[in-house]
């Protein structure tokens, strides 16, 4: 299977840019790049869900156009997609066999008792201890993907496309799935991995493509090339990548405290501090509860227990507003649908939070205050925008992120919640937000700093808090911590600890 | 969090499990959301009828009783009609006025152009479906927002039905058997005591038929993965656009079913009337526990809903309470279920 010069437009960007890429026979080819690369974008043309500019794809010789979804099926390509595409009211066997179903009668009537032994068979295969009627809705992150995995695997296509497929697994389960893998491989399959775990690919790919800002770069055999060297392709350049020797903050003063925070299956008693000046780093897998413990405090979802104390003093807070009041800001995972109005201007999302401020005679708005202040940030923040009147959608994702910083600094925030600040962003433009964030924790600000990059957590936090399913499962110094340790931590779940215990207890 | 559940109840599918004890399975039926859900609805049901049944001393007469069954069955027919549509996390506003619709088709076929009966039912069912298909082409392919299509759909059919008439009511006195669809009783025939009219009878069948190919089918699958997560679906390589097309014309055709019950009961067709009837349609369907939000309902809720809806009508004017307060009592009854149904979504 090959691609030749796929080039795709979105407007306003270039995502791909004669990009190129070929999969052999029961290979596992790798593909990586930053944030933004387009590994993802150039999988979703293969499959079908975005159609190409532009390029040749070609399976087994043959040159074929794949428009949508079905046609990718009918060619035997399969993909797992990153985020999770499930329906929730349905049940995981629903799910997986959607479109596919087992007809009985009349060819209109479904049989459900087929549906869910053909999904049986499959979990076995997988040794997936799930029962096929459990709705999806009522699964566990992991369990979901692990759905996700069943569903490509019950097509027996040629290709098949995992795009972050390990995200919330932990070591076992991916263990499982490098079994399934090899299975798959020696049946002629053609995988294609990507990941940003540098230890899995490792261990399961053949060769290596690297891309970079929409562009191809190289192919390399994995075997025989280091991890400098594929890292340097993905960046393009040396990167230092060990940052400022991380202050030591244990002994300033607590400017937030968590006690109890509970909010049904998401958040289960979780407390922490936050100090003066202090990066808190908080790791986990995806689903672990992070963001929503980071919204919980700022109060964008209720509570059902659970104490807040702001400077000492204890706050109740049922909103935004009310967070916002006692001076805490809140940067969303999802800037596009809830950091920015993406189809106003610089000035006025860097202006949304604090309105009130520009207020002339009560009821109408000083324009020109609005400018000055948001020239005054882009100066600042060396914001790259031709002008503060340009609708911030055509602005690049790292742009886009300092204009959030900005409208959250002047509002004058000394609690800061950044959810995954540099996601989608290149790697450039993340060394300028991670001198930022330095910058303004040496001018006092308390920052908890929410992140599913390792290497991102372990160079800027001054301490970590590790979470899993909802709860906290450990605390790391600066000086302690590695990404072993945190990944430990991180898939610390509640059967693991159970079963610990009885095997301590045996 | 448990994941292996063992008799979790799928709303969607009504299968036993194999192997599993009985007495397990009752139970998680019983405390499932959507049972529990459909539970209450039955229990107030129950408390509305004592307490009218207290209330006003001719309230549990068969007369009244009959005559309450008679008014669910138009409202039901429609609510069914509106299920579908809802639990696809759309919206259908032109069903009062495509019910007088296709009632004034089908004068048109019988009075008008005196053709046999059954080739007047076969009209009315069809234009029914016309203009559902049409609805679902506006919605599907033409993205237009279904609140926004129905709504021009409801004008559009308004308008055509008083032109088509003459503004003048259409009368099936020429039809002979045509006022015995809805008014006689096929049961009351075979069993003397149960004199439940015809209409009523239509409306168990349609509910009946329509449980079987929500729960049982790939129509019926379709509709609640539309509901669940329309992206996912295209994506699972289904063709999202043809199935939406097909379960607006599914809803349309039961409107025709509503047109004709509601011309039998009143042996004319009234171009006039209609417009209104889609909000008593989808208030019984979200009093029956259907989320406007799509991906989950059941018939059995709303036909619940629909029979607490003209139990309530009914007992209130069997007190003698005037028409207007019947209808102040009818919306708040609909934003308090509307704000149940917020309220147990937010708990999920």
């Amino acid at each position: 299977m090959s691609l030749e010069n796929i080039t795709k437009r979105f407007p306003g960007v270039l995502a791909l840019d004669n990009c190129r890429f070929d999969l052999q026979r029961g290979e596992v080819h790798a593909l990586m790049g930053e944030n933004g690369a387009g590994k993802s974008t150039l999988m979703k043309v293969l499959a079908g869900v975005y159609p190409k500019d532009s390029g040749e794809i070609r399976i087994a010789g043959q040159l074929v156009e794949i428009p949508t979804p079905r046609a990718a099926q009918a060619l035997g390509i399969g993909i797992i997609h990153q985020e999770l595409n499930l329906m929730n009211h349905l049940t995981a066997a629903q799910n997986i066999f959607i479109g596919r179903e087992p007809r009985g009668r009349f060819g209109m009537f479904l049989d459900e008792d087929a549906l869910n032994r053909k999904t049986r068979e499959i979990f076995e295969r997988m040794r997936l201890d799930l029962d096929p009627a459990t709705l999806v809705s009522e699964l566990t992150v992991a369990k979901q993907q692990m759905v996700e995995i069943a569903k490509a695997l019950s097509f027996d296509s040629r290709v098949l496309i995992m795009d972050e497929p390990t995200a919330a697994l932990n070591n076992a389960e991916i263990e499982d799935l490098f079994r399934i893998i090899r299975q798959l491989q020696s049946h002629g399959v053609g995988i294609v991995y990507i990941s940003h775990k540098m230890d899995e690919l490792r261990q399961i790919s053949n060769r290596v493509t690297v891309m970079r800002d929409g562009q191809y770069i190289a192919t390399v055999p994995t075997a025989t090339t280091s991890m400098e060297t594929i890292i340097g392709m993905m960046v393009g350049r040396q990167i230092d990548n060990s940052g400022p020797d991380v202050p030591d903050t244990s002994g300033n003063e607590i400017v937030l405290e968590v006690k109890g925070l509970q909010r049904g299956a998401f958040i289960k008693d979780v407390s922490f501090t936050l100090r003066k000046g202090e990066i808190l780093g908080f790791a986990g897998l995806m689903g672990a509860g992070r963001t929503e413990v980071a919204r919980a405090v700022f109060g964008a979802d209720r509570v059902d227990a659970g104490e807040i104390l702001v400077h000492g003093a204890k706050v109740t807070i049922k909103s935004p507003r009310d967070a916002v009041a006692h001076g805490i800001g809140y940067l969303s995972e999802d800037r596009k649908h809830f950091g920015l109005a993406t189809g106003l201007d610089v000035k006025t999302n860097v202006a949304m939070s604090s309105m009130n401020q520009f207020l002339t005679q009560g009821l109408f708005l000083d324009q020109a205050a609005i400018r000055d202040t948001a020239q005054g940030y882009v100066r600042q923040l060396s914001i790259k925008t031709p002008s503060v009147d340009k609708p911030v959608r055509l602005l690049s994702g790292g742009n886009q992120q300092k204009i959030v910083i900005a409208k959250w600094l002047l509002r004058d925030c000394d609690i800061l919640f950044f959810d995954e600040p540099t996601r989608g962003i290149d790697i450039g433009a993340k060394s300028e937000i991670y001198k930022l964030l330095n910058s303004l924790a040496e001018q006092g600000k308390a920052i908890v700093m929410i992140s599913s990059e390792l290497p991102e957590v372990l160079r800027m936090s001054h301490r970590i808090l590790v979470m899993c399913e909802g709860r906290i499962t450990g605390e790391l110094a600066a000086a302690e911590a590695s990404q072993e340790k945190i990944m430990q931590l991180a898939t610390l779940r509640e059967e693991k600890r159970d079963d610990q215990r009885a095997a301590q207890a045996a | 969090m448990k994941t292996t559940m063992a008799n979790t109840h799928n709303p969607v599918s009504q299968a036993q499990q194999p192997g599993q004890g009985m007495f397990a399975a009752v139970k998680a039926k019983i405390f499932h959301p959507a049972t529990r859900q459909k539970l209450l609805a039955f229990a107030s049901l129950l408390v509305l009828m004592v307490f009218f049944s207290f209330a006003s001393s001719n309230f549990l007469e068969i007369d009244n009783l009959v005559s309450i069954l008679q008014s669910t069955a138009v409202n039901g027919v429609l609510a069914i009609a509106c299920t579908f549509v809802i639990i696809t996390a759309g919206i259908d506003l032109s069903v009062g006025t495509l019910m007088t619709f296709c009632a004034v088709m089908a004068g048109v076929f019988l009075t008008y152009m005196g053709l046999p009966i059954y080739i007047g039912i076969a009209a009315a069912i069809f234009f029914g479906a016309l203009c559902g298909w049409v609805s679902g082409v506006l919605v599907a392919k033409l993205k237009i927002p279904p609140f926004i299509a129905t709504l021009g759909m409801m004008m559009l059919l308004k308008g055509l039905s008083l032109v088509i008439s003459g503004t003048k009511p259409i009368y099936f006195n020429d039809t002979p058997g045509f006022s015995a669809i809805s008014q006689d009783s096929l049961i009351g025939s075979l069993i003397p005591v149960l004199p439940i009219p015809n209409a009523v009878l239509i409306l168990f069948l349609v509910a009946i038929g329509a449980g079987i190919i929500l729960n049982k089918t790939i129509f019926g699958r379709y509709t609640f993965a539309l509901g669940s997560n329309e992206e996912a679906l295209r994506l699972s390589g289904v063709n999202v656009d043809f199935w939406k097309v097909a379960i607006y014309t599914f809803s349309g055709a039961i409107c025709g079913i509503a047109g004709l019950l509601i011309a039998s009961r009143l042996n004319s067709a009234q171009p006039a009337l209609g417009q209104g009837y889609e909000l008593d349609a989808i208030a019984a369907v979200v009093i029956g526990g259907t989320s406007l939000s799509g991906g989950t309902g059941t018939i059995l809720g709303t036909i619940i809903g629909a029979f607490i809806m003209s139990v309530l009508i009914n007992g209130l004017r069997m007190m003698s309470v005037a028409q207007e307060w019947q209808t102040v009592v009818t919306g708040v009854i609909i934003i308090l279920a509307v704000y149940m149904d917020i309220l147990r979504r937010r708990r999920q």
